[in-house]
């Protein structure tokens, strides 16, 4: 392991632990019953005995499942109608009104209307995704257009780059720190949305419905569990998707400072 | 020089901007030629209009009178008969490497890429970069890259090297060296020059011959030949007697 490694390690210890120990003191204060506020030794084994079971896996993959898929198609609907944005003015006064008036509306209130439209089950949960989405990665392109720096332009077209080759060869690559920025932000609303559709429109499986249906029985323990896994598998996606993403190419070129981690 | 003999002409260009309405000439009636494989600057303070002529030559800027020659025709728009170098060192495509860069006009130019690779590896060479053709632009000093843009510039083959102040970011040791370098690349290469700068004593290091653009709106003042031998001293009598010459100009 190198140093950088070592510490960035030594420095996440540090702060779960003290953020573990912040809530114990809060759960054994006695502000809330302990049924209310359970301590990790409820929390821990709550976990272990979904994990055990297999239930936590099953409910995890549905989330993914329907988190991915709506986040994949966001990408192939945003990034493609940011780009047209940031290349013509046509484009730029057709879609950026539509952009203004839907993107500030939440996710979730979406939800009465899209378990009207798409029922129960995977089709709301994912049609809220794909609507959450959508507009981070159209309003990051189209910024990353715009922001991409003349002089590339000016250099490759002296050098016969024209249209399509101008586009595809330097305004991609020129954009593509925003886009990765797009993809955070997008997979961040997505969870909102995910969790919050599981929550009404989901039946029997995903952590947003593992959360909801515990609160019928009072299993705190359970829904703290399930949101310690959601936390978790957010960290996961920035360590291992983004951050390696970015790493690979933003960072690799110097257009961007990647993570200290 | 006659018209005849000049690789590149410019004749009678005028260059007319619009400032919220108000009609501003900046550059009028710039006549001179450059012969083929000669090395002329253009110096001037700013806003002479110096490298409005240079986006002019380079096809960005349409003359608003006048016409750009290349080898006898006229010459409008961008082309790859021209290659250019920038005064930013951002001008390289930071997601490609040093060769991939330097590929990048033979790519645009439909060269395969067996040949694109053996040719641009050749530049590289030739600038003294070939240690380092799988680093990326951000991995090299300054003056490293600029070395990479002009082997970039001059990779597709153009009979004409256009250069906007390449090195005036560059740290007076670096920009010494560089000049150095760039006159036995240009040595070797042949190519037709017009490198624009304010640095008068530059100029004199670098050319066959200078163009002085005085401003408002931008004319020839004067022409100066150069006709020291190279290797320059700066330190040499004739170097400082040549330098009088051209700042008198300018004053």
């Amino acid at each position: 392991m190198s140093r950088g490694s070592a510490r960035s390690l030594l420095g996440a210890l540090a702060s779960v632990t003290v953020a573990a120990a912040v809530w114990e003191v809060f759960a054994r204060s006695g502000v809330f019953s302990t049924a209310l506020t359970p301590s990790l030794a409820a929390i821990v084994p709550a976990l272990g005995r979904m994990l055990a079971d297999g239930t936590l896996l099953l409910h995890t993959l549905y989330t993914l499942y329907r988190i991915l898929l709506g986040l994949a198609l966001a990408a192939v609907i945003g990034i493609p109608i940011g780009m047209l944005m940031g290349r013509f003015g046509w484009a730029e006064r057709f879609v950026l009104p539509l952009v203004s008036v839907l993107s500030p509306i939440p996710s979730l209130a979406w939800v009465p209307i899209f378990i009207l439209w798409f029922g129960l089950g995977d089709a709301a949960s994912i049609a809220l995704v794909l609507y959450a989405a959508t507009f981070p990665f159209i309003l990051n392109t189209w910024t990353g257009v715009r922001s991409v720096n003349r002089i590339w332009i000016r250099a490759a077209e002296a050098m016969g780059a024209e249209r399509g080759r101008l586009f595809r060869k330097i305004v991609l690559p020129g954009a593509l720190p925003f886009v990765i920025a797009g993809a955070r932000q997008a997979f961040a609303r997505s969870w909102i949305a995910v969790v919050g559709g599981e929550m009404i429109a989901a039946t029997n499986w995903g952590l947003g419905w593992v959360i909801f249906d515990s609160k019928e029985y009072l299993n705190a323990d359970v829904m703290l569990a399930t949101l310690l896994v959601i936390g978790l598998l957010g960290l996961g996606f920035e360590r291992l998707v983004f951050q390696l993403m970015e790493r690979r190419t933003v960072g690799r070129w110097g257009m961007v400072c990647t993570a200290r981690t | 020089m006659s018209a005849a003999i000049s690789h590149l002409e410019l004749r009678q260009i005028s260059y007319v901007y619009d400032a919220g309405g108000r009609a501003v000439p900046a550059l009028q009636d710039i006549t001179f030629g450059v012969g083929a494989s000669e090395f002329v600057c253009v110096v001037g303070r700013s806003g002479c209009g110096k490298t409005t002529l240079l986006n002019i030559l380079a096809g960005f800027l349409g003359p608003t009178r006048g016409e750009v020659r290349i080898g006898g025709k006229a010459v409008t728009g961008k082309g790859l008969d021209r290659g250019i170098v920038f005064q930013d060192f951002a001008q390289l495509f930071p997601w490609r490497t040093a060769q991939r860069n330097v590929e990048f006009g033979l790519e645009m130019k439909g060269v395969p890429r067996a040949e694109r690779v053996e040719t641009a590896r050749g530049f590289l060479r030739l600038v003294g970069l070939e240690a380092f053709a799988a680093a990326y632009p951000h991995e090299l000093s300054g003056g490293m890259q600029q070395r990479a843009a002009i082997a970039r510039a001059l990779a597709y083959n153009p009979s004409v090297l256009l250069m906007d102040e390449p090195f005036a970011a560059l740290d007076a040791l670096t920009r010494d060296e560089m000049q150095r370098f760039l006159v036995d690349v240009w040595r070797e290469t042949r190519k037709t020059v017009v490198y624009v700068t304010h640095n008068v004593a530059e100029a004199v290091y670098l050319a066959d011959r200078i163009v002085v653009l005085t401003p408002h709106p931008g004319t020839v003042r004067a022409e100066v030949k150069v006709p020291l031998p190279r290797p320059r001293d700066p330190l040499s009598v004739e170097f400082v007697e040549a330098q009088r010459r051209v700042l008198d100009f300018l004053r």
